[in-house]
């Protein structure tokens, strides 16, 4: 049975395509981002950044740039303001083990666009014209940016970070099986670096309230993170801070962690009494987080029926000299598919380049593309088809948790429902096998796969006499959906329409909620909204059965159903009242409460929970010329209940095309003699445009979970893991070319 | 100061400029540097416009001017003395004087699911205003193809297309 | 963006004298490309000569071609009925070039005088001769995928990013341009240069000269054309190689034949003596290999820019299919025929 939230077992909302409530504000202009709150004394920083990689700091001559009307001041390293001295302090909610970055704390330069000074003045037009005459002198060094050179010093992160899987201790004997299997394939996989590139830069904006209070517009996933370090850092009360974010244009992982940006506005709004704000320009956005890159080989041996005998996934994944940033990228291997001999590898390189940081499915992406480009090889190999190949080595255990079984898994129906729906059946096996005028069609498909995870969270509820319900959640709606599926919750929960509930979401005087990410929100802050809507329709229920003539006199809270704004007995619906009549009559000004929702430790003893996907592209390819395009993708999610149909739609399609970005365009190029990434800008930096995108269908596979009482797993994730897969093996179908690192360029078709 | 055509504008003088932004005649001085963006959004809070790469790279400060597209982040303003502009926040007003409604696409981008964090969102509008105004692209390719200067990385494309396409099957008006 | 003085010109004359009174000043029309550059801190002109009210904004007919303005937005002339009709190849070369929006804003003359690409010249962190001469050239040897493979030189090996000027070069136009010399016509294939020893100058342009218009002869080519781009995503990208090709066949013998490269030099590239090989050959994939042969013979590949010799012989034989067969380019539909 799928759950559901209403007391009377029928949703209305819930399980309903429904369109965004932030709709309006957003089509109008009138949503506002952390770059755009003002303040009466705003003064704008504009961040000057090194142009060396690696080295240090000679001399910053200020005097030019300060002596423009309108500045204010020019903080570098040699005039910046004391904050907090341990390294400690500056560790954010999210970090990896290590000593995170401090802008202008010395004069060491750690990676390339290091921000090195901050230019503050009235205007912005003025901050950033003055920015332009700081000159900066360095003592340069020799960058290392190429793992590929650095793989001899790769080594096993000594400390793990928090939430991240190592790779399981290995099991049978990897090695000697891949030695006798009769089928081998063993490749080296590599995906280019990416950079996030929301739409929306970083910005953050202090808004100085007196009396040493501060309002934060900051663009961020999670404001209690925010708000943690700037406590921390600038040794501030907890009381005295508040952070806000109601919109967030775009995260993808890059507002996990709190940005240079806050940190310089903080810094100079403390430094000058007034408010400040920092915007980030568009190539800043690649001096603090990417998609790392990653050495990968993938050795699989395999009897000639494709059965696994032997699987090795081994990876070296770059971090930077300052923090061992880690991700779970082999494991996926192991958990997708059933092998008696298992090794896998999780090994860092330090390079000169800015710790990386989690992006869209951070490890999943990455290891995922591998295997699944492997299966597809050892498909090849075997003469197997790729579906069937991969029933063969189905894993209906997760042996990487010593075979604990999965709480749900519908992959199998996500594949067969996926490859009815796109055709797969009439798919000649043969590469090259398919022509339509010069160009040739390819076919491929891969699976994807992400944790289902959640986390503590808590919504606050309130119920008002003129029967609106207001929910607060601190976390972020980063166009994920999450003030609307809230709202559904809310109004089924409490018989209410959706236009009777309110949520707050992004501001941390809201319930405590974690950061947005990991696919973790609809059912951490979803459960718990249900909870405390529950709390509320128990204690209308209570006050209006203690009402004089009460017409749910006698009646049991089981009994009742909350339905167009009453509180009915559900088998005498005659006896009811109006919630706003209950709460009139009962004299109370609101009802709150509070719901709590926390990972199930009995359930995740028993199971382990993940969601998965089956992925199905078909390329065109101008051979001659190289162009590849992806003309149709048909993506089955099996992610347990789905909330709202068309919010969760876009979420699938967003990391499809994301992944359609991964497989054939992104790469952030560095000149490694420079340590810099050269394509900075959106122009250079290809992200798909609407051109690239053509038909993709998205089917959510119906799919039971226990995991949290919504039966919800999280879809911010799975979208994009294996896209990039499906379109490399269409290619190889098409082509008979085999891409292996991606993104696939007109010169890897060519060459 | 007033512009005098064929006499230099010291750098550090303020110009006289006039804009008719979403209806309303403003007399504005602009320095000469200041783009068209950065006085919306800056000066005139009218931030519904947004910055995503400053250089013409992503399309979301997509206004109209004298109801033409253009990406307003590489506009001088001063060089648009005496223009007409529309910003989002005055589409509602394309529909007639004082009207509140939602103009058809901003529906349709709501109905389609055209968006998701929203901040390319205005200048995905504005750019379709522009796309129906020019009255070029008619099948989806060419849609496809002539949206292709506005970015989502959403990945909401599709459902801008659906969002477009809508509109323009009922003739501009749903 | 520095700061910098601003002159509304009225006439060309007032243009040509603001612009000649300082050295460091600029003409901005559309802007797309000099805004951009000034937020880069690439241009910092001292004085910006305001020539958008400049009365070059006609498409006119003139000795049985076309005299385009300077001033002419690159959208209203790509859809004007006169170049859709008579120099459709202009018309396709433009609309695969930029965004609906920046084609709305960017002029003709500025199109013709729109800096490379470069990542380094771009990026005022690293050294670039053409930004600052003398200080050395790290796209060689560096991230240059996108550079040139003709004409480049030990000091710069960037290219002209143009597509409408690829098209020009092969229709033949000329440049009308007014200086403190007076007037005078630059044949296209003048007007763009090559790096050489001083990669700082793009054009042939003299100081002080203004773009007057773009003047295009009597033979467009109109039947048998196409403006072929091979780029790193299907729009709003600059191309790796591109073709434009304009045939004039007697049946099936080449009578005439034009074609120029873009995407590959500091300049459109065109081979006249690959266009001499095609006069008089059958209009076959054979004649079609041998010019693109012909071609490539004098490419140089850089260290990562090796693939656009094979992509630049494989796009001129298929854009001479297109052409010989009447099957132009589409521009929205993707599919290369």
């Amino acid at each position: 049975m799928t759950a559901t939230f209403s007391p009377t077992g029928r949703d209305t909302y819930v399980g309903t395509a429904r369109s965004r409530v932030d709709g309006p504000a957003k089509v109008t202009g009138l949503a506002k981002y952390a770059g755009e709150f003002a303040a009466p004394d705003l003064a704008h920083g504009y961040v000057v950044s090194s142009r060396i990689a690696k080295g240090r700091i000679l001399s910053i001559d200020t005097s030019d740039a300060e002596k423009v009307p309108g500045v204010v001041k020019v903080l570098t390293h040699e005039n910046r303001p004391r904050t907090a001295f341990l390294a400690m302090n500056y560790r954010d909610m999210v970090a990896p083990p290590g000593s995170p970055f401090r802008a202008l704390y010395d004069d060491k330069i750690h990676f390339s666009g290091q921000p090195v000074a901050l230019v503050v003045a009235e205007d912005f037009e003025t901050a950033r014209f003055a920015a332009s005459l700081v000159r900066v002198t360095y003592e340069a060094e020799t960058p290392a940016t190429e793992i590929a050179e650095l793989k001899d010093l790769a080594y096993d992160p000594p400390k793990k970070r928090s939430g991240i899987k190592p790779p399981p201790e290995p099991w049978g004997d990897a090695d000697a099986a891949f030695d006798g299997a009769p089928v081998k394939v063993r490749e080296d996989y590599r995906l280019a670096i990416e950079h996030h590139n929301p739409m929306e830069p970083h910005a953050s904006t202090v808004v100085r309230e007196g009396d040493g209070k501060y309002t934060v517009y900051d663009k961020t996933q999670g404001v209690a993170n925010s708000h943690g370090y700037l406590t921390a850092v600038f040794g501030l009360n907890k009381a005295d801070v508040r952070v806000v974010n109601p919109y967030i244009g775009g995260g993808f992982g890059s507002g996990l962690r709190p940005q240079y940006q806050l940190f310089l506005a903080m810094l100079a709004a403390r430094d000058l009494d007034r408010s400040v704000r920092v915007v980030l320009t568009r190539d800043q956005m690649w001096t603090f987080t990417h998609r790392p890159d990653a050495l990968q080989t993938v050795s699989l041996g395999a009897g000639p029926d494709g059965a696994l005998q032997a699987l090795k996934h081994d990876v070296i994944q770059e971090t930077s000299r300052y923090e061992d940033y880690q991700e779970t990228i082999p494991n996926w291997s192991g958990v997708l598919y059933r092998c008696d001999n298992v090794a896998m590898s999780y090994r860092l390189a330090q390079t000169d380049m800015a710790t990386p940081g989690d992006m869209r499915a951070p490890g999943a992406v990455t290891g995922v593309f591998a295997i699944e480009t492997a299966m597809d090889e050892l498909a090849q190999a075997t003469g197997q088809d790729p579906i069937a190949l991969r029933l063969r080595n189905y894993a209906e255990a997760d042996a990487t948790a010593g075979g604990k079984p999965f709480g749900s898994k519908e992959l199998k129906e996500a594949l067969r429902q996926g490859a009815e729906r796109f055709g797969w059946a009439r798919r000649n096996p043969e590469p090259r096998s398919t022509r339509e005028g010069r160009e040739l069609v390819g076919w491929g498909m891969a699976c994807g796969i992400w944790e289902a995870m959640m986390q503590q969270s808590s919504v606050h509820a309130a119920l008002t006499p003129d029967g609106r319900l207001e929910l607060g959640n601190a976390t972020g709606d980063l166009g994920t959906g999450t003030y609307t599926i809230l709202t559904q919750i809310g109004a089924d929960a409490l018989g209410l329409r959706m236009e009777d509930v309110t949520v707050k979401l992004g501001d941390t005087r809201l319930a405590e909620a974690p950061v947005a990410g990991g696919s973790w929100t609809a059912a951490s802050s979803g459960t718990a909204a249900m909870r405390a809507c529950r709390d509320i329709a128990e204690q209308a229920f209570r006050l209006a059965r203690g009402l004089d003539e009460s017409p749910l006199a006698n009646v049991e809270f089981d009994r009742v159903v909350l339905e167009g704004g009453r509180i009915a007995v559900a088998d005498d619906p005659a006896r009811s009242m109006a919630l706003t009549d209950v709460l009139r009559k009962a004299g109370v000004e609101r009802l709150e409460a509070t719901g709590k929702a926390a990972p199930d430790k009995d359930h995740a003893k028993q199971f382990e929970s993940y969601t998965h996907s089956a992925i199905f592209a078909e390329v065109k390819v101008d051979e001659e010329l190289g162009q590849v395009r992806v003309t149709r993708i048909v993506s089955a999610i099996a992610a347990g209940k789905i909330l709202n149909t068309k919010t969760a739609r876009s979420q699938i399609l967003g990391g499809i095309v994301m992944g359609i970005g991964s497989a054939l365009e992104e790469e952030s190029m560095l000149d490694h003699r420079l340590g810099r990434f050269m394509n900075h800008n959106l122009g250079e930096y290809h992200v798909p445009v609407n051109a690239d995108i053509h038909d993709i269908e998205v089917i959510f596979v119906d799919e039971e979970d226990k995991a949290n009482p919504l039966g919800v797993k999280g879809l911010g994730e799975i979208g994009i893991v294996g896209t990039a897969a499906a379109i490399a093996n269409a290619v190889f179908h098409a082509t008979g070319k085999r891409v292996r690192h991606l993104p696939i360029t007109v010169d890897k078709i060519l060459g | 100061m007033l512009i005098e055509s064929g006499s230099p504008v010291a750098a550090d003088q303020r110009i006289d400029i006039s804009l008719t932004i979403n209806g309303e005649t403003r007399a504005l001085q602009v320095a000469p540097w200041t783009t068209l963006l950065d006085l919306l959004r800056e000066r005139l809070d009218l931030t519904g416009t947004k910055k995503g790469c400053d250089h013409g790279q992503c399309g979301a400060c997509t206004v109209l001017v004298n109801g033409t597209r253009v990406n307003s982040c590489l506009v001088l303003a001063v060089m648009k003395d005496g223009a007409e502009i529309t910003t989002v926040e005055g589409l509602a007003s394309l529909q007639g004087p004082g009207s509140n409604a939602l103009h058809p696409l901003q529906e349709a981008f709501i109905e389609h699911d055209a968006f998701q964090c929203g901040y390319c969102t205005p200048g995905q509008l504005c750019s379709s205003v522009g796309l129906l105004n020019e009255g070029h692209a008619k099948s989806r390719e060419e849609i496809r193809e002539a949206m292709s200067g506005n970015i989502c990385r959403c990945g909401a494309y599709t459902n801008i297309v659906d969002a477009i396409e809508d509109v323009m099957q009922a003739g501009g008006s749903r | 963006m520095n700061r910098f003085e601003y002159v509304r010109a009225g006439t060309v004359s007032e243009a040509v004298a603001a612009l000649a009174a300082d050295p460091s000043a600029r003409f901005i029309a559309g802007g797309t490309n000099l805004v951009d550059l000034m937020k880069y801190n690439v241009e910092r002109p001292s004085r910006l000569v305001d020539i958008s009210r400049l009365p070059l904004d006609a498409i006119e007919e003139r000795d049985g071609g076309l005299r385009i303005g300077a001033l002419v937005p690159n959208a209203t002339l790509a859809y004007d009925e006169r170049v859709r009709a008579r120099y459709p190849l202009l018309g396709d070369a433009l609309l695969a070039g930029a965004s609906a929006q920046l084609r709305n804003a960017a002029s003709t003359g500025g199109n013709l005088n729109q800096r490379t690409r470069c990542y380094y010249f771009y990026d005022e962190g690293t050294p670039c001769n053409k930004r600052q001469p003398g200080s050395g050239c790290p796209a060689i040897g560096g991230v240059n995928r996108i550079h040139a493979i003709f004409g480049t030189s030990a000091h710069c090996i960037a290219t002209h990013p143009s597509d409408m000027c690829v098209a020009l070069a092969a229709l033949d136009a000329t440049v009308r341009v007014e200086g403190p010399k007076g007037e005078r016509s630059i044949a296209f294939s003048d007007y763009h240069r090559l790096p050489g020893d001083d990669p700082q100058r793009d054009t042939t342009l003299e100081p002080g000269e203004i773009v007057l218009s773009v003047d295009l002869p009597e033979r467009g080519f109109a039947e048998r054309y196409t403006y072929l781009k091979l780029r790193d995503r299907l729009s709003y990208a600059f191309a790796l190689v591109s073709v434009a090709a304009a045939l004039d066949l007697d049946g099936d013998t080449i009578r005439e034949a034009r074609l120029a490269l873009g995407g590959v030099a500091h300049k459109p590239w065109r081979n006249r003596e690959a266009e001499a090989l095609l006069k008089g050959k059958p209009a076959t994939r054979d004649s079609f290999q041998a010019a693109a042969d012909l071609i490539v013979r004098e490419a140089q590949p850089q260290s990562q820019n090796g693939f656009k010799i094979e992509l630049a012989r494989r796009a001129i034989v298929r854009g001479l299919e297109q052409a010989a067969a009447g099957t132009p380019q589409s521009s929205s539909d993707k599919r290369i025929q």
